[in-house]
């Protein structure tokens, strides 16, 4: 039938176009950074210098400011995140369920700007006055605690990551645990156990690899966060070594620098910055669905 | 007794009494004293009592007004056709109903003298001594055949004391006739084992508890014959030792594995299941009092 | 046996380890409640912050009035910026992602289809400030200038695999028996798919369109590569010259010394929070178990 032909035609090249789309930005990403690799080589992931006035990038910096933030985010955000789906799927009444449902769906609304406006404006005076200047004045002789008592360091963006992921650990993990077979969790209590011991003993470990593939996509989501975390992280160039040190990030590293970048290797820099952040954040988009192949509902549908 | 006519019945064997204090042979059915006074019963392990009980899902009846005298070490058959409550009964009867939004459970359902609806006392303990094995076998899958076993023993987060667990999953298993054919992969996960032999680990596995109940809700319905009579053996023998309720739709089944039999049909103007007669097994099933009885067994209706 | 049972105690009564499993329960269920308690009271506070500070912001010049003389007037371009890059953005991305979303979930054998689905899925991982590089490399840097146009098309890309995604998921949902009943009709394949199938899908369809509008009016990283020229643009309806929105306007705004900036920039997140969170619970009402991730 000629309409279907076409129709299918259709639909198919519209495919195309988004398999198009992806593959330009790649092949973009891969020739825009091209100088780079040629003149530094690996040696760009390794320095810590980024000195556009003698020509030096290194990625270093920003590469550790990314990975200790999105870390330090999922420490906290997968325990809060797992225990939030678990009391929604298993422990909280109906009536409570579904607003803390909501809640959690709106917080993933939020703008990350919004997120990031808040983080600066209120949270990080909250948190310099509070916490950072008690800790860093008495304990900042300590490793790993840091130096800066403005509000604006590795701490803040990683507290606003934590907030910005948790929703996918969430609704991710609420899923999986409701789709583990009723019959399980109910031979533990026939058993004489409690309800907690069923979410235990039987649930959580069925749940395990589907909880497990939740976090590697929250994971993936921390790392390319861009907004909030340039408006909190403290925009240095160095490496962080303590929690309450300014920081920077691959991401905000970029937005930071892209308008005043000089074209040439600066921009070619950053585009090599890009480069890494998305082979960093396309693996565990991968690893994810590797994890998840085969197990219950289609992972991660987006917002 | 002598073997009653019924085609397929097993002779049951006559297990010594061990207690002063019961009665020679099975303790006859009889109705509730309607003062509820019990003092008649010797209060052995494993007596359930159901006393004007109405199981309902909101306002909605399941089944009415039952009256049973569950004697120990016995094994008793609830029979009838779907949607008559028999399930509903049964899971009333270790508070799993409870599980079920909006269900509700009215009347007396007492354990050993003891009301197990009382405030006192709590769901999970009145299921660790009421146990059950449900319709389809539902071994944790991500649990071993032994951690299958041991799972209600490991309930408390860590060892009871006292409690070698190997010693209590070989006897288990053993018990549940399962022993010989897992001895040598106790380690492998559980959804390697075949239908039948899921069923007897969820078995084993309730009886490692040592319950003095064990429920069953139509076991063998998703077995094969095979395995269907190796459960019936099971049955029997554990009945020395714990008292059996079992639900079938099975006549034959109840016919051949039951001391006694409850038969339950649907009320039909109100939808709501109702006991209609119970008894010894073999009275039911030759010479029942009521006439529905005598026409559902056999099997003009239902 | 029975007489002795009964001096020890019946065995219904609770044991010491019943209680210690009954007091576990509770501190676990009790850490759980405290964890999701944690969740919605930052959100609370966090629309509460942005409602009490940006309610000094609004008025009927800060509406009406674009930015005049460096910090009076108001946030009109960023609103008007917003009105016009999202509407186009979705208007260019939502047709090409049903149609794709359509081919991935009607030749689930095909292993094009296959790569389709995959592509969507690695593109809404991708952080959307390599969409604003990607972008800004083949468009700004050619023409020169930042563009609103250059704005339309980052969202684009952002908004195409939200939308292939989540129609692929609502069309799976349909039953195949209306596909067949359609066919056996007499009505063509492709017909089937679009009057009957993505009709009945229909609702399922916006909310997919919708989430991706969300998504778009809130982004700001790739804008701030493509779209933004410094704030001043006032030039509506121009895709060749540069445009605010209201991300990134509150982004400008955020850091500046000036208190009034710093209020007109919680007044556009109030005003953008409303947007947002009104399309969020609209796609909540309008479908079925969906959540927003």
């Amino acid at each position: 039938m000629g309409g279907d032909r076409i129709f299918t035609w259709l639909t198919a090249a519209m495919g195309l176009v988004v398999i198009a789309v992806l593959g330009a930005i790649a092949i973009e990403l891969l020739v825009g950074s091209g100088p780079v690799w040629s003149r530094f080589g690996f040696g760009f992931l390794t320095s810590t210098q980024w000195d556009p006035v003698k020509g030096l990038y290194g990625a270093l910096p920003y590469v550790a400011g990314t990975v200790t933030s999105s870390v330090l985010a999922m420490a906290i955000a997968v325990p809060v995140g797992i225990a939030t789906a678990v009391f929604i799927a298993e422990f909280a009444p109906r009536r409570i369920a579904a607003p803390i449902t909501i809640a959690v769906e709106l917080v993933a609304a939020i703008p990350s700007v919004i997120i990031g406006l808040w983080g600066l404006l209120v949270l990080s005076q909250l948190l310099s006055q509070n916490v950072e200047a008690p800790i860093v004045n008495n304990f900042g002789w300590l490793p790993f605690v840091g130096s800066s008592a403005t509000g604006s360091d590795l701490f803040t963006a990683s507290l606003l990551l934590a907030l910005m992921i948790t929703p996918t650990i969430v609704a991710l993990s609420r899923e999986v645990v409701s789709s583990i077979p009723r019959m399980q969790h109910d031979g533990l209590l026939g058993l004489g156990g409690t309800r907690w011991e069923a979410v235990r003993m039987v649930v959580l470990p069925a749940a395990r690899t589907g909880i497990f593939g939740a976090c590697i996509l929250a994971l993936g989501r921390a790392l390319g966060e861009t907004i909030a975390v340039t408006m909190v992280i403290g925009n240095t160039g160095k490496v962080p070594t303590g929690l309450f040190d300014p920081a920077q990030t691959i991401a905000s590293q970029i937005a930071s620098n892209w308008s005043e970048a000089s074209i040439g290797l600066e921009t070619d820099s950053l585009v090599a910055l890009g480069l890494v952040l998305a082979v960093l954040t396309v693996s565990t988009v991968v690893a994810a669905r590797l994890i998840m192949h085969g197990r219950g509902p289609a992972v991660g549908a987006p917002a | 007794m002598p073997a009653p006519n019924v085609a397929g019945f097993h002779a049951r064997d006559e297990a010594p009494s061990q207690s002063a204090t019961e009665p020679a042979g099975r303790p006859p059915l009889r109705a509730v004293p309607a003062n509820g006074d019990l003092a008649g019963t010797a209060a052995v392990k494993g007596h359930v009592l159901l006393a004007d009980v109405t199981v309902s899902y909101g306002k909605v009846p399941a089944v009415r007004g039952v009256a049973l005298d569950l004697a120990p070490h016995s094994v008793h058959a609830i029979i009838g056709p779907s949607g008559c409550g028999k399930t509903s009964l049964l899971r009333a009867m270790n508070r799993m109903i409870e599980l079920t939004p909006g269900a509700h459970v009215s009347g007396r359902v007492e354990l050993d003298g003891r009301d197990i609806y009382a405030a006192d006392v709590h769901a999970p303990r009145v299921r660790r001594v009421v146990g059950m094995v449900f319709q389809r076998p539902n071994p944790f899958p991500s649990m071993s055949i032994a951690d299958n076993v041991s799972a209600g023993l490991r309930l408390g987060g860590g060892r009871r004391r006292g409690v070698d667990l190997n010693q209590v999953i070989e006897t288990s298993l053993r018990r549940a006739a399962l022993w010989d054919q897992v001895k040598d992969r106790l380690k492998s996960k559980a959804m390697t084992l075949s239908g039948g032999q899921q069923q007897r680990l969820c078995i084993a596995r309730a009886l490692a508890v040592e319950p003095s109940v064990l429920l069953m809700d139509e076991p063998c319905s998703s077995l094969d014959q095979i395995a269907t009579r190796k459960i019936e053996e099971l049955i029997r023998e554990l009945s020395r030792s714990i008292t059996i309720v079992i639900v079938t739709h099975n006549l034959q089944q109840a016919a051949r594995v039951s001391d006694t039999t409850a038969l339950f049909l649907v009320d039909d103007d109100d939808r709501h299941g109702y006991l209609v007669e119970s008894g010894t097994t073999e009275r039911i099933f030759n010479g029942a009092s009521n006439e529905l009885t005598r026409e559902y067994v056999s099997g003009r209706f239902g | 046996m029975t007489a002795s049972t009964i001096a020890l105690g019946h065995l219904l009564d609770d044991g010491v380890s019943d209680r210690r499993r009954r007091r576990s329960e509770l501190g676990w269920v009790a850490l759980c409640a405290v964890g999701s308690a944690l969740v919605v009271a930052t959100l609370v506070l966090i629309i509460g912050c942005v409602a009490a500070n940006g309610i000094a912001a609004i008025s009927a010049t800060f509406l009406t009035q674009g930015v005049v003389d460096y910090d009076q007037g108001g946030a009109l371009f960023a609103i008007l910026g917003t009105l016009q890059l999202v509407p186009l953005a979705a208007a260019l991305a939502a047709p090409i992602g049903i149609l794709a979303g359509i081919f991935v979930a009607e030749k689930r054998n095909s292993r094009v289809a296959h790569v389709v689905r995959v592509a969507a899925e690695t593109m809404s991982g991708l952080p959307t400030i390599i969409v604003g590089v990607f972008v800004f490399t083949i468009i700004v840097a050619p023409t020169g200038q930042y563009s609103a146009g250059a704005g339309v098309i980052a969202l684009a890309i952002i908004m195409l695999p939200v939308i292939t995604r989540s129609v692929e998921e609502i069309l799976l949902l349909v039953p195949g028996s209306v596909r067949e009943a359609s066919l056996a009709l007499g009505i063509p394949a492709w017909r089937t798919s679009i009057s009957v199938v993505l009709r009945t899908a229909l609702a399922g369809v916006l909310t997919a369109v919708m989430l991706g509008v969300s998504r778009g009016a809130a982004e700001t990283a790739s804008l701030v590569l493509t779209a933004y020229g410094g704030g001043q643009a006032g030039n509506f309806g121009d895709l060749g010259s540069p445009t605010d929105s209201l991300p990134t306007f509150i982004y400008a705004n955020s850091i500046s010394p000036d208190p009034v900036l710093v209020t007109q920039a919680w007044g556009a997140s109030l005003v953008l929070l409303v947007i947002v969170l009104a399309l969020n619970l609209l796609v909540r009402n309008r479908s079925i178990g969906r959540r927003a991730i």
